[in-house]
């Protein structure tokens, strides 16, 4: 979409060129292309201001170098802001407790069930005894969806085919968690909208039961604009640990992401890239600031003149 | 965030009676535009048609400004020519099924849309009955089966990790046994970037067409209303494996505004036909382009 990013930024800053450093003056078109590039991306409208404030004041100054253009200088002085922005170092989660609880929370379909069974698998392999919880009670087979995960990875699954009250099906669980010698507990929860109240409510209920000691947020990374209200919305209701974003095996930019860290400053921790139980991967912001700018070739080129 | 009012006001402020429109307003429209998602293309479009008519029209009133707006954007979206009350009334009219094959990637809704669907044209009287194509994600084949029992149709299914074109040829095989007007084929989701996935779509897609020779009748690509810029992708892929003719947009019952249909509209000429605005088989809604672009300007 904006692979010819770097040509643009040449162009916007072709004043540039024979001056030597980067001014307020010639670099004013430059930072709007860049605005749009992140907009296209999907970062946040305001956060892109924001950034590009950031960005506008990072460069001024700067010299150019004469191994490489004005506009790649740019590109890499925006990669550096993005990674930056997205928290530097990547973050484990907290499992900690007996048994350690862990709630998972999110829209509809953004890959919550799916994630649950892969965090499973990854703390099971860690040598650890993992409990699931079906506390999604209304969605037609959610029951039965995390069942057959449990099933793929070895992993029982904890559920009340009759009670649809997900407080006390949470709590239950962790009883009989604490009575089977089960360390960690994963509970999945039904998608919900960040407006739909009764819903939010709910779900904050549980998290008051349960007091897990880790609460993750998980979220499409195809997200548009909305990502900011949603993120927030839940934060401000469940004031989540961490980020999962999913379904990165697409080609979206991931804007997203970049924007969620930026409103609700929480570090993303995991990355969902498949379908399959160990498409599950650490979440590293370097390599998420490249994708959003979707420059990786200039980015190196930068680095190394 | 501003109210709508204060934005025609501001908007209008700096064009009425004059023949260009202000730098910093069209950066309001920019910023309103972009924050539904309408993304920076459209939205330059829509500036450009903006001031192409402000100069040519010389005087511009406010409420003249309010209603080119909306035109404009209005344009853009493809017609709903056939509508959803004409397949409703297609439906069974030829005497063969009338076939729907529903495509997207991974958790837009699917499997929902076509409850809801099913639930819509059996309430019209009509006989549906369902596929359940989508072999591989854990359950879906119950999912469908409990939407199937919910509204009360046929729901042919081979089980799970079966073959997801030999599903959809039977289920139009019993569609056309049963005398059925309404066949709806339920496919795994899947992201628009993997070539075998496609591929496989493009297969069941023929593999249909042994039964019925113009089948599908309807591919209906289903875009999760919150999704960004990515979407134009998804409708570009899933265009060019399936030939999608019609759009459903889902989960507009939440905050996000789903403006990107706007441009995948205009550029692809797909109509939207259906809009998703809950989880129960009655939250299905014919779309209207009017009243969707006034939902972008609310609040
Ligand atoms: N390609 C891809 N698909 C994914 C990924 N994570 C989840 N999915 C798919 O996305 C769809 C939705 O995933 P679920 O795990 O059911 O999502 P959910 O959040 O539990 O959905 P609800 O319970 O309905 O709110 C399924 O088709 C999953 O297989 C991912 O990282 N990549
Ligand atoms: N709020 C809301 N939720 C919806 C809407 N449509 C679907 N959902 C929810 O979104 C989630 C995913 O829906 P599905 O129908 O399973 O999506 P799908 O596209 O079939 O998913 P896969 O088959 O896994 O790719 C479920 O929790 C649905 O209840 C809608 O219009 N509004
Ligand atoms: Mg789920
Ligand atoms: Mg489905």
């Amino acid at each position: 979409m904006f692979d010819n990013l770097s040509t643009k930024l040449d162009r916007a800053i072709k004043t540039l060129k024979g001056q030597g450093s980067i001014s307020e003056i010639n670099v004013a078109a430059t930072i709007k292309e860049i605005r749009r590039a992140l907009v296209d991306a999907d970062v946040n409208y305001k956060v892109a201001k924001d950034v590009t404030d950031k960005i506008k004041e990072a460069a001024m100054g700067r010299d150019v170098l004469t191994a490489v253009s004005p506009g790649q200088l740019m590109v890499k002085i925006v990669y550096d802001e993005l990674t930056a922005l997205m928290g530097g170092e990547k973050q484990d989660i907290t499992i900690k407790g007996d048994p350690a609880v862990i709630l998972l929370s999110g829209l509809q379909g953004s890959g919550k069930t799916t994630f649950a069974g892969k965090l499973a698998s990854f703390v099971k392999k860690q040598n650890r005894t993992v409990l699931l919880v079906a506390c999604d009670v209304y969605r037609p087979a959610a029951i039965d969806q995390l069942k057959v995960l449990g099933e793929q990875i070895g992993v029982e699954v904890y559920s009340e085919v009759e009670n649809k009250n997900p407080v006390e099906i949470s709590r239950n669980a962790i009883e009989y968690a604490k009575k089977n010698n089960k360390k960690v507990v994963i509970i999945d929860t039904a998608g919900r909208l960040a407006v739909d109240e009764q819903m939010m409510r709910e779900i904050e209920d549980v998290k008051a039961a349960i007091n897990p000691s880790e609460t993750l947020f998980v979220v499409d990374s195809m997200t548009g604009q909305d990502a900011v209200n949603t993120a927030k919305t839940f934060n401000d209701r469940l004031n989540f640990d961490g980020v999962v974003l999913t379904k990165l095996d697409g080609d979206s930019r991931g804007g997203a992401a970049l924007s969620i860290r930026a409103v609700v400053e929480k570090p993303i921790k995991f990355i969902s890239t498949g379908e399959k139980m160990d498409a599950l991967d650490l979440f590293y912001p370097d390599r998420m600031a490249q994708r959003i700018l979707g420059m990786g070739d200039v980015i190196s080129l930068v680095e190394r003149a | 965030e501003k109210t709508k009012t204060n934005f025609f006001e501001q908007l209008s402020k700096a064009v009425v009676g004059k023949n260009t429109v202000d730098e910093a307003v069209l950066d309001d429209l920019e910023t309103l535009l972009v924050h539904a998602d309408v993304g920076i293309d459209t939205t330059v479009k829509v500036i450009d048609r903006i001031e192409a008519r402000v100069a040519r029209d010389k005087y511009v009133n406010t409420s003249e400004l309010d209603r080119i707006l909306r035109e404009e954007i209005v344009a853009l979206l493809e017609d709903n020519k056939s509508g959803s009350t004409a397949v409703l009334d297609r439906a069974g009219s030829t005497g063969q099924p009338y076939v729907i094959m529903v495509v997207g990637v991974n958790g837009v809704g699917k499997t929902t849309t076509i409850g809801k669907l099913a639930h819509r044209f059996h309430s019209a009287g009509k006989t549906v009955v369902l596929g359940a194509a989508d072999t591989f994600r854990a359950a879906a084949v119950d999912q469908l089966i409990i939407w199937g029992q919910r509204v009360g149709v046929p729901v042919v299914s081979h089980g799970m990790n079966t073959d997801p074109a030999s599903v959809a040829y039977d289920a139009v095989q019993k569609g056309v046994e049963m005398g059925a007007d309404v066949v709806i084929i339920d496919t795994a989701g899947r992201l628009h970037n993997k070539v075998n996935l496609m591929n496989e779509l493009s297969k069941i897609k023929r593999v249909m067409q042994k039964v019925i020779p113009d089948a599908p009748h309807e591919v209906l690509l289903v875009l999760d209303g919150s999704t960004g810029q990515n979407a134009f992708l998804q409708a570009k892929e899933f265009t060019k494996a399936t030939e999608v003719t019609a759009l459903a947009i889902t989960k507009l019952d939440g905050t996000a505004r789903g403006g990107v249909v706007i441009g995948i509209s205009d550029q692809f000429n797909i109509p939207v036909r259906y809009i998703g605005v809950g989880e129960k088989m009655t939250d299905l809604q014919l779309f209207d382009r009017h009243t969707f672009v006034n939902s972008l300007f609310k609040k």
